[in-house]
């Protein structure tokens, strides 16, 4: 063996610095590389076809065993027998991007007609989509959208800024418009999480939001467990507290759990996007006075019959294009290949009990 | 991890772990070999789409990250060490990555950057371990909460993407004419060079010599401290590149990336039947252990197996090969009890 090889390593990595040091592919030189990708240039729509019969969809979700992801997707696979398709949830146990692309690639080596897909980074996901899209599979992303030019449309749950601006509204309600408040989110990538929490700030820069001040943005990665810590560890920093939004169902239901069972209980509002079961017992018993969300089962509805128009060619995703969805009735694929499934639910105690899922 | 304290050794009754006849009755790697040929076979039949080029390179493509730390994480198990911040390096230089390239700098100087980046971590785990004699397991915990911090310090919670796309090939499109992504197909290059280090020469023998009884190699003259510290060098440095090629291979460069990456390294250097308690293990193991977990998962998926029922085969497969060396060393021993009360080791 060498004498040094500390220092051998060391000469070597030095060398190669230098040897590195002139030229080479920066973010300028490469940025005007176009990498469009499979887009549906050449396709047409005809919407006159008819939904083809036998259709194989898979749904992708964040992670499985989320509730809200099992509730979309299996309303999405029901969804799929009213036009004689079969669908399937498959995917991993963490809400990680790099365990999705394994999941994408296994469903191009099954030849899927169609993935949909609730991305858990819009960058990462988008290699092995657009592979998918080359080879024919149609991509629908649901729920938190992958790059635009990595699907062919994405099912928006409400206008994301309908749901930040609202957020704020149905916070500052509850605590009369004045106090201290955190938002607790999901992943600090999560795509909507984030573009909502942009809304909410945009939001408290009106004038009739100057008495509220948000204080921190906590991420509790979707983990039950640590949505819970980073509620008490927001409630330890900031003890004035007045209110805390979770746009995410993981985590108002850990942070509801948690002021539920301290001092801050009546003290300290909560709101958020949570689903009407998960939350019954914390609005009976006062600790949330209300939240909001879409119907969860419309979306993974409306997703499966998007794929299904996809596939049959009655869409492309192109702007003004539209597509019946069964019960939910005619859509229109909006700018960027979007379709919104309408404006979110208030729930309280007075309506709580009409839901259940 | 530690080695066994020297007053323990003394003539009284000494360790009967030798290679006696019967050691060949605990080949765990040729063992996982075999399942390997199982699982590729059973795939190969039971499900069409498995052995297909295309799907083969997925499944190779997902491990390159695993397969290439899982090298120097042979090494220092077999040495009764063990880096567990390496996912955590990973991380922090997917970190430095993505905060480089916005920055502007050139693909050729950050790679370079990163590697130094892989030493400087490395060494800090190796001087710690050697330099003070603190057990490794306790010092990489530390750091692997360190460097994921550091990654976030750098990074924050944004992602940085939109690398150019010739480097993104390299990470994903595979050797001409081959199902072999180019990362994996290095991976083979690597591990014929480190089969050779750790089964061909005096370097791989002090591995395993430091691994079975550190204080013995020190008196045969082995600079066990030099040793270890390059090891964990090695490490650092090879975390470093995968951190790299995962950016690269995911076009998304973030803080959190390869998180709980070291146990599904570790876990692979295990089932591939190196001894935690080191001086035991073969790189030919190894690899099939990599292997095997890698198609497997893939078929399981293939055949849209749950992912709980995944997991639970994984870590089934991973006790059942930690215990049957354990069992049928204690098989062996029973034995030897009952043949006679000569306490001697064989031959």
């Amino acid at each position: 063996m060498t004498k040094r090889p500390l220092a051998a390593v060391a000469l070597a990595a030095a060398l190669a610095v230098g040897a590195a040091a002139c030229g080479g592919t920066t973010k300028n030189s490469s940025s005007g590389d176009d990498t469009k990708g499979a887009a549906a240039g050449g396709a047409t729509a005809n919407p006159n076809a008819p939904l083809k019969k036998g259709l194989k969809l898979a749904f992708l979700p964040k992670q499985v065993n989320n509730p809200y992801e099992t509730i979309v997707d299996n309303a999405g696979i029901e969804g799929a027998k009213e036009f004689g398709g079969t669908a399937k949830e498959v995917g991993p146990s963490d809400a990680s991007a790099s365990s999705q692309i394994s999941y994408i690639n296994t469903l191009i080596q099954q030849r899927m007609d169609s993935i949909l897909i609730a991305a858990n980074d819009p960058n990462a996901v988008c290699g092995p989509l657009k592979q998918a899209r080359s080879r024919k599979i149609k991509v629908v992303a649901y729920d938190s959208d992958a790059s635009k030019d990595c699907r062919d449309v994405f099912i928006n749950q409400a206008s994301s800024e309908e749901i930040g601006r609202s957020e704020i509204k149905l916070m500052s309600e509850l605590i009369g418009g004045k106090g201290k408040i955190a938002i607790l989110s999901a992943t600090a990538n999560a795509t909507n999480q984030n573009t909502w929490i942009g809304f909410m700030k945009d939001e408290l820069k009106k004038p009739e939001y100057s008495g509220i001040q948000l204080v921190k943005v906590a991420y509790g990665d979707d983990d039950d467990q640590k949505s819970f810590q980073q509620t008490q560890g927001l409630l330890q920093a900031y003890p004035d507290l007045k209110g805390i939004i979770a746009p995410t169902t993981v985590g108002i239901a850990a942070a509801a759990r948690y002021i539920d069972g301290s001092k801050y209980k009546g003290k300290v509002a909560v709101s958020g996007l949570g689903t009407p079961n998960q939350m019954r017992k914390f609005v009976k018993d006062g600790t949330v006075a209300k939240f909001e969300l879409w119907d969860p089962k419309n979306l993974g509805y409306l997703a499966s019959y998007a794929a299904a128009a996809l596939a049959s060619g009655q869409i492309t995703g192109a702007e003004g294009e539209k597509f019946k969805a069964g019960k939910l009735g005619e859509r229109t694929i909006g700018k960027d290949g979007e379709v919104i499934l309408g404006p979110p639910t208030v729930f309280d105690k007075n309506n709580i009990d009409n839901y259940n899922f | 991890m530690a080695p066994e304290a020297p007053a323990k050794v003394p003539a009284v009754r000494p360790r009967v772990e030798g290679p006696g006849p019967l050691h060949r009755f605990v080949r765990w790697d040729v063992i996982v070999t075999a399942l390997l040929i199982v699982v590729f076979l059973g795939g190969a039949f039971g499900t069409s789409d498995f052995a297909t080029s295309d799907n083969l390179s997925f499944a190779l493509d997902d491990l390159s990250e695993i397969a290439l730390i899982a090298l120097p994480m042979t090494l220092l198990v077999v040495a009764a060490e063990v880096d567990l911040s390496v996912a955590s390096v990973l991380g922090l230089c997917s970190a430095l990555f993505g905060a480089l390239w916005d920055a502007g700098w050139a693909i050729e100087m950050i790679v370079p950057f990163l590697l130094v980046v892989g030493v400087v971590a490395g060494l800090i785990n190796g001087l710690l371990v050697t330099r003070l004699g603190l057990p490794s397991l306790a010092v990489t915990i530390g750091t692997m909460t360190l460097y994921r911090g550091l990654a976030y310090v750098v990074l924050g919670t944004k992602a940085v993407a939109e690398f150019p796309q010739n480097y993104a090939d390299l990470a994903t499109k595979t050797v001409p004419g081959t199902p072999i992504p180019y990362p994996f197909a290095l991976f083979i290059l690597l591990a014929v060079v480190t089969a050779i280090v750790l089964h061909a020469t005096g370097l791989g023998r002090a591995l395993f010599a430091i691994g079975a009884q550190e204080e013995a190699a020190f008196f045969a003259g082995i600079r066990v401290k030099r040793i270890k510290l390059l090891l964990f060098v090695v490490s650092g440095i090879v975390a470093a590149f995968a951190g790299a090629v995962y950016t690269l291979r995911y076009g998304s460069a973030r803080a959190d990336n390869g998180l709980g990456l070291e146990l599904a390294v570790i876990a692979s250097v295990l089932l591939g039947g190196v001894d935690f308690d080191g001086g035991k293990g073969t790189l030919g193991g190894v690899v099939a252990g990599v292997l095997l977990i890698g198609l497997l998962r893939n078929l399981l998926m293939l055949r849209d197996v749950a992912t709980e029922i995944q997991s639970i085969v994984t870590g089934l497969l991973l006790i059942v090969s930690v215990l049957t060396p354990r069992i049928a060393a204690l098989v062996r021993q029973t034995r030897r009890h009952h043949r006679g009360t000569t306490p001697a080791a064989s031959s």
